[in-house]
């Protein structure tokens, strides 16, 4: 509670958790105000207009529609990413760093091993398998390649904790590794690992955007994320003819999301570091 | 015997680490793509297939499985007695294909003399000359954009933790805003401002109508179509490791030993001079981490200024299912990543010397 309060104090944390509690209910509640029809609708790369806000895709489709629709995608993605990278991240990283030894050397060893291959490259890899890919699996394999990382940072963290005071209490008193590892280490490593899962969002929507960018996106007619918006201004002469608006809105709201994330980690990261903040 | 040598017995280590990395590399590089149900063969052959006699298809097949080493083959003399590799037949006549383990033999084996296989386009040009003529774009606007912007962004990271006040006041959130933008987003938005609105610059390609060489057309053209690339990855870059020094100046200068250093009246330069050493190793540590992300991202800024590197071949290849040459550009960048890996590393040891004792006591990798 008493970091809730520290956190409400700073304006970083208030301005990014406001602006990222907007993108969600644009997501879930645009479609209650707004008619969303992502079928074709007028010409090409019709300008804005009183009817259609945004203008037109290189379909003919509205771009309002279709932004708050891949808004949405791109959330679920980030999120469902971040979810499995952190879990699997931290139970690598907790288990390593805490029993140390043989399971910690074999575990460390496949960290590094696929902290150095570039993400990007697996993730092309695999997606290049696949050829209807839908959102739910483009989640899972970015969230699949994206733990390591965070399981190098949660190991540190953990292994700096094994030798605290507390820790060999409670092992005198007889405690399994279990139990120690969750009502002993666990919350204290809980901030870190918060603030661990708010960058695999941000990074999973990111990944989602290059890989859509490089056409390895969610496939099918009802696949409609902000990377694949992105993917056909680029790809249909929206950059090279002004059509300013196939990219312009896209872009700020990626940005935003992003930066509203940035925003929450970063401060997140102030309050759990005092130094930092005068 | 290494013992007594402990920089060389480190950099061997890390060399036979990487080797192993590599090895990893390409197996996944290998099996990956074929998790799927796609046989390159056959996309080609339903591709190819309409308007040909049987006869034909079966050439073509067997020309296509011999080239992509999906067949056995066995080593056999023809007829004026050299020796020939030739494809094992079953009791039909028809090519025996080769297990997936076998493939990844043939694979590994061709990847070591540097054959990187067929593309599947482009009249079955080879994927080392697809790569060759993308890679010096690629490096040439990655090495010194990232070099630079790393080195820029430290300095500036690091005046800011030191003076704070104005300075950090507003170089703070301005570095806090560049380097939360996308690669790709930042890309997008110069183009639409400094090329389509202003026309300063082109949108779009590495060069116009010039020969390629050592000639001023060329060049001038270049470089100005190197100007917006090199930006939109330089300033996110250097805004993003400018953040990183800063709070790991402030985390320094709290530490004791620079407030000894300065109860001792060291003079400010010489203060500062340790300081920068000690918060400039995780952000070196960050850059090794960081290149597989940044090249990745350079990757797709490349697609968005429509670079003639990498990025583009990558983007045409997917487009075309082309695999290999997809796999041999994703090897390419995965080897070049371990590389840079391993020179960071190297740097490292020499820089900090509780790396190397590291590893002496056995506690390393």
């Amino acid at each position: 509670m008493k970091l809730l309060k520290n956190l409400l104090k700073s304006p970083m944390f208030v301005i990014g958790m406001s602006l990222f509690l907007v993108t969600i209910l644009i997501a879930i509640f645009g479609p209650l105000f707004y008619a969303i029809n992502t079928d074709r609708v007028g010409v090409p790369y019709d300008m804005p207009n009183a009817q259609f806000w945004l203008g037109l895709d290189n379909y003919g489709r509205d771009y309002v529609s279709l932004l708050i629709r891949g808004l949405g995608s791109s959330l679920y993605v980030g999120v469902i990413a971040g979810v499995i990278a952190t879990t699997i991240g931290t139970l690598i990283g907790l288990y390593g760093g805490f029993k140390g030894g043989l399971a910690d050397d074999i575990l460390s060893v496949l960290t590094n091993l696929f902290v150095v291959i570039p993400q990007f490259v697996i993730l092309i890899l695999i997606s290049t398998t696949f050829e209807k890919r839908s959102l739910a699996l483009v989640a899972m394999i970015i969230g699949f390649t994206a733990w390591t990382w965070s399981a190098r940072g949660v190991r540190a963290q953990a292994a700096a904790l094994k030798s605290k005071d507390h820790i060999s209490l409670a092992r005198l008193n007889g405690d399994n590794t279990l139990k120690v590892l969750v009502v002993h280490i666990l919350p204290y490593i809980l901030s870190y690992v918060f603030m661990v899962f708010i960058l695999q969002v941000s990074s999973g929507i990111l990944s989602e955007a290059a890989i859509s960018m490089i056409g390895l996106g969610p496939t099918g007619d009802n696949a409609i994320s902000l990377g694949v918006i992105l993917n056909d201004a680029n790809r249909y002469g929206g950059l090279s003819d002004k059509n300013w608006h196939a990219f312009i809105p896209a872009t700020c709201v990626i940005s935003a999301l992003v930066f509203a994330l940035y925003l929450i980690n970063t401060s997140m990261e102030g309050v759990f570091n005092p130094r930092l903040r005068k | 015997m290494l013992k007594q040598y402990p920089t060389a017995r480190f950099i061997l280590m890390r060399a036979g680490w990487y080797f192993v990395t590599f090895l990893v590399a390409v197996t996944i590089n290998f099996y990956l793509p074929r998790l799927g149900p796609n046989n390159p063969v056959d996309i080609i052959m339903a591709q190819a297939g309409s308007g040909t006699s049987r006869e034909d298809m079966r050439i073509k097949e067997e020309m296509y499985l011999m080239e992509f080493g999906l067949v056995k083959m066995k080593a056999s003399r023809d007829a004026g007695g050299r020796a020939v590799k030739e494809m094992v037949r079953d009791a039909e006549g028809k090519p025996v294909r080769a297990s997936n383990f076998e493939q990844f033999i043939t694979y590994l084996g061709m990847c070591l003399k540097g054959d990187l296989g067929t593309s599947f386009y482009k009249q079955s040009k080879k994927v080392t000359d697809v790569i060759k003529e993308a890679v010096p774009w690629t490096i040439a606007l990655q090495l010194p954009t990232i070099l630079f912007g790393w080195i820029v962004g430290n300095l500036l990271g690091a005046l800011a933790a030191y003076r704070r006040g104005v300075f950090d006041k507003v170089f703070f959130p301005v570095a806090l805003g560049l380097s939360s933008f996308p690669f790709f987003v930042f890309g997008m938005l110069l183009v639409a401002f400094f090329a389509l609105t202003l026309g300063w610059f082109p949108p779009m390609g590495g060069y116009d109508n010039a020969i390629p060489g050592f000639n001023w057309p060329f060049l001038s053209s270049a470089a100005h179509h190197y100007v917006l690339p090199f930006f939109s990855i330089f300033l996110i870059l250097a805004g993003g490791q400018a953040i990183g020094m800063r709070s790991m100046g402030i985390y320094e200068l709290g530490t004791d030993y620079i407030k000894y250093a300065k109860w001792l009246g060291l003079r400010e330069t010489t203060v500062l001079l340790y300081l920068f050493r000690n918060a400039m190793l995780p952000q070196i540590t960050g850059l090794a981490l960081s290149l597989g992300t940044m090249i990745g991202g350079a990757l797709i800024t490349e697609m968005i200024f429509s670079y003639p590197g990498l990025g583009m071949a990558m983007l045409d290849a997917v487009t075309k299912n082309d695999y290999p040459v997809i796999q041999g550009v994703t090897l390419i960048i995965t080897v070049s990543v371990l590389i840079a890996n391993f020179t960071v590393d190297i740097l490292i040891a020499f820089l900090d010397p509780r790396v190397k004792a590291g590893v002496q006591m056995g506690k390393g990798l």
